[in-house]
């Protein structure tokens, strides 16, 4: 309802004819969560421009990163996988298999919470803590602010959970699905960031 | 939120039930409401409690620079017993604490939520034409997560420690370390606590401000025909949402090293002979992060007054505004430059000299757009009709301060220059100028040229006039005196001026500083009378008091929970025209199409009639579903 048809000042369709003209804009929500991704992605911006100014100065240990991340990594972009799909299931009105896929990615998502919690026992039993050389430190603190980011998203999915399960969500009005799965997809890119990131400026 | 865009009833019929709103209860309508109007009142008023308290806390240390032990034992009930001696003498660590609580409160709590929460709030729909902002309950959120900054940061005032006592910029490891002093206990947790919850307000609300602007025009509303107040918040807004993350990662840090033990921040510290665990820290970096944010806040603060100016301006002047698109575009250039100029508040951390030079350079650009600001606004009033209601004595008064204050700025951008007077009250004279007094003109422009929407009523102009000319005066003779005491090497943030044997002749500069101080305090209760006497008993306001060319004085005189009644307005011209040679009066209303102005119109905009038919056409899209 809040999308208007925002023409620009240059007139190019023919006056007078009365036919649907172009859409400029785009839904509200949408925008909303864009402009949401933007401020996430200032916020880790300066954190790991922060990271490099402080990497720069010299006494940094080094740590290996445990392997689950790397599964962890994978379960996560296979939820993104399993989002994709249900997105395309909503648009073709497929609710059973939306319903079936959404789940299946809160449930990825809860799983890639856990492991990430598992790569922390394991950094643990390395030596280390969030207390220590700020390389340990800033490795947590990226790690848990992107699982509190997270812990959002699966806000999202589960709502978009009990609105499939409601039949509020047909090919007519996707823009839930829609705004869970770009900011889901997001979620996963920035992940993705992060982890070649931290490995690449270990 | 469900009304925004049913203007159309002929397309969605069924939908016009949504326009005509139940009676409200209580509750949902003055407390939790989703109106943005009521929203930003809320913020109007929070904003003036919170400049109360702020000026007042200004008037406690300026009573102690300007009078050095004096008894202030009379503050005994309202600040707590701790805080004095037996003599009444102030204590020097709620000395610190104050002028760290004033520069936080001004800075964030008046001119940010203040300023853009309330104007950003009431004018973004009343003037590209919505029934409301893009989302009413995430402006609702915004409101009320500012009002729970404001609680923990007002309950800081009275912990037993004290406020946080770090200045406003909070640098570690002073803000870090709970043992480093008073200030840095209790109180600092819930600066950093109060802060955090801030920055999501405000982004909450910044988000929402685009939103509605990119998505929410009216018919006809292109770019080109904004407001440059529209402009002003959007660019704001933008800021906002760039910057404010950025503010939090840093606050963030901090809280982490302070209550969690990690070492972002700290290394090779002592603290009463022990040597700390922290190793490996770098508070550079926190200054790093903070100006990065700090930069770009002190033009979240001034845009949103350049942008209301500018309109108040050209409305009072009865011309067109001198270079929209130049004011568009040096906003936009203050905006860009904003983010690559924040180190030169960091010239004294041993940086690299030619990065300093690279920082001086780029900080003295922003004399270009500035400039050109100030010229447009000049070249605006040049032989206008000018009247001078009290928003206009404002508006000038802002141009005046933003010109004075800014030629400070250029001295204090050179690397060389800034060793002198870094830290020193040169720099308090500066940004009290052109940010913080030329700021609280906008927002005082504001108030009283907008009141009459808000409230439906008049305020007072004589009382008006009072206010802003002890205001004015007031404020130069607060803030120039400053200047000389920076020249002379006195440093800010210190206690008492009698110390030294440099500064004990300029106790009397300091002196002419407190009297002018208190004097303008006074003025503004003044201002305030006005201004609550007016909501209930101010004469009764006219549809378009000021003659102005703006959609929001096409609603009516009481606004409703909507905006309009039937359709939101039609925008065919710009929102400046006024005095137009050949027209019957002299202002022609943004919804005045040019087909009925034939006697005014320039020949390109009889071209233009051809397309009117064409926007009056434009049809909201309801295939795409909410």
């Amino acid at each position: 309802m809040s999308n208007k048809l925002n023409k620009s000042n240059t007139a190019t369709t023919t006056v007078g004819v009365q036919e649907p003209a172009q859409v400029l804009s785009v839904n509200k929500w949408k925008f909303i969560v864009w402009l949401f991704i933007i401020t996430i992605v200032m916020l880790f911006a300066s954190q790991t421009s922060a990271y490099l100014v402080r990497r720069a100065e010299g006494n940094w240990a080094e740590f290996e990163i445990p392997s689950i991340f790397w599964i962890s990594t994978l379960v996560l972009i296979v939820s993104s996988i399993t989002m994709h799909l249900s997105l395309q299931a909503a648009k073709k009105n497929e609710n059973t298999k939306l319903k079936t896929l959404v789940a299946i990615t809160t449930v990825l998502g809860l799983v890639f919470l856990g492991m990430q919690y598992l790569g922390w026992q394991d950094l643990q039993q390395q030596g280390i803590y969030l207390k220590g050389n700020p390389s340990g430190s800033f490795f947590y603190i990226f790690t848990g602010l992107h699982m509190a980011h997270l812990g959002l998203g699966l806000g999202i999915l589960i709502a978009t959970f009990i609105m499939a399960f409601r039949l509020k969500l047909d090919s007519s009005n996707t823009i839930l699905v829609e705004v869970c799965a770009t900011s889901w997809h997001f979620l996963d890119i920035l992940w993705l960031y992060l982890f070649v990131f931290l490995l690449y400026f270990r | 939120m469900a009304a925004v865009a049913h203007a159309d009833t002929h397309v969605h019929g069924h939908e016009e039930a949504h326009e005509h709103h139940e009676p409200q209860s209580f509750i949902k309508k003055y407390i939790f409401s989703e109106d943005h109007k009521v929203i930003a009142k809320q913020y109007l008023i929070s904003g003036i409690v919170w400049a109360l308290i702020g000026g007042f806390l200004s008037l406690v240390f300026r009573l102690q620079l300007g009078y050095p032990g004096i008894d202030l034992g009379w503050l005994k009930p309202i600040l707590g017993e701790r805080w004095f001696d037996e003599a009444g003498k102030l204590d020097p660590n709620y000395y610190i604490a104050l002028v760290t609580m004033h520069g936080t409160i001004m800075v964030f709590f008046v001119l940010t939520a203040g300023l853009s929460g309330t104007f950003s709030n009431f004018l973004i729909p009343l003037q590209v034409g919505a029934r409301d902002m893009a989302s009413g309950f995430i402006n609702m959120l915004s409101y009320w997560f500012f009002f729970l900054s404001s609680v923990i940061m007002f309950c800081s005032l009275f912990v037993q420690d004290g406020p946080a006592g770090g200045g406003w910029v909070v640098y570690p490891p002073l803000s870090a370390l709970p043992d480093a002093a008073p200030g840095s206990g209790t109180g600092m947790t819930m600066w950093l606590v109060s802060m955090a919850i801030f920055i999501v307000s405000s982004l909450l609300g910044s988000i929402n401000y685009v939103t509605t602007v990119i998505n929410l025009r009216t018919k006809g509303m292109t770019f080109d025909k904004m407001p440059l107040t529209i402009w002003a918040f959007t660019f704001t807004a933008i800021l906002g949402i760039l910057s404010f993350p950025v503010l939090l990662s840093a606050a963030l840090l901090l809280i982490f090293d302070r209550s969690f033990g990690t070492s972002f921040y700290l290394s090779d510290i002592y603290i009463n002979g022990q040597a700390l665990p922290n190793q490996g820290g770098s508070p550079i970096l926190f200054q790093h992060l903070f100006w990065f944010l700090g930069h770009p806040e002190v033009y979240i603060v001034i845009l949103p007054a350049l942008g209301m100016t500018s309109e108040i301006i050209a409305t009072n002047s009865r011309k067109p505004i001198f270079g929209y698109k130049a004011m568009i575009f040096s906003m936009l250039g203050i905006m860009f430059l904003a983010f690559i100029v924040w180190a030169h508040h960091m010239f004294m951390t041993g940086m690299n000299p030619f990065l300093g030079s690279v920082f001086t350079l780029l900080t003295l650009i922003i004399a270009v757009p500035s400039a050109v600001k100030a010229f447009n606004y000049i070249t605006t009033l040049w032989r206008g009709n000018i009247i001078f209601t009290p928003a206009m004595l404002f508006s000038i008064g802002l141009v005046s301060f933003f010109v004075s204050g800014g030629v400070t700025g250029i001295i204090l951008g050179n690397s060389a220059l800034d060793i002198q007077l870094h830290d020193t009250y040169f720099v308090v004279a500066h940004f009290h100028l052109v940010m913080g007094s030329a700021a609280f003109f906008g927002m005082v422009a504001g108030v009283y040229h907008w009141f009459p929407k808000m409230f439906g009523r008049m305020m007072n102009s004589t009382l008006g006039y009072i206010h802003f000319w002890t205001t004015f005066i007031g404020a130069y003779m607060v803030f120039f005196p400053q200047h000389y005491l920076g020249i002379a090497g006195f440093p800010r943030r210190y206690y008492a001026y009698t110390g030294f044997d440099f500064t004990n002749k300029y106790q009397d500069l300091a002196q002419v500083s407190t009297i002018a101080a208190i004097v303008v305090f006074a003025a503004n209760l003044v201002f305030l009378c006005n201004f609550f006497y007016s909501i209930f008993w101010g004469k009764k306001a006219t549809q378009n008091p000021w003659k102005s060319n703006t959609l929001e004085w096409t609603t009516p005189i009481n606004v409703g929970h909507g905006n309009w009644e039937g359709e939101i307005p039609t925008v065919y011209r710009w929102p400046y025209d006024y005095s137009k040679p050949g027209a019957a009066e002299d202002f022609i209303p943004q919804n005045i199409p040019f087909s009925a102005t034939p006697e005014s119109n320039f020949p390109y905009e009889n071209e233009l009639i051809k397309e009117e038919k064409e926007i009056e056409g434009i049809q909201f899209d309801y295939s795409i579903p909410d």
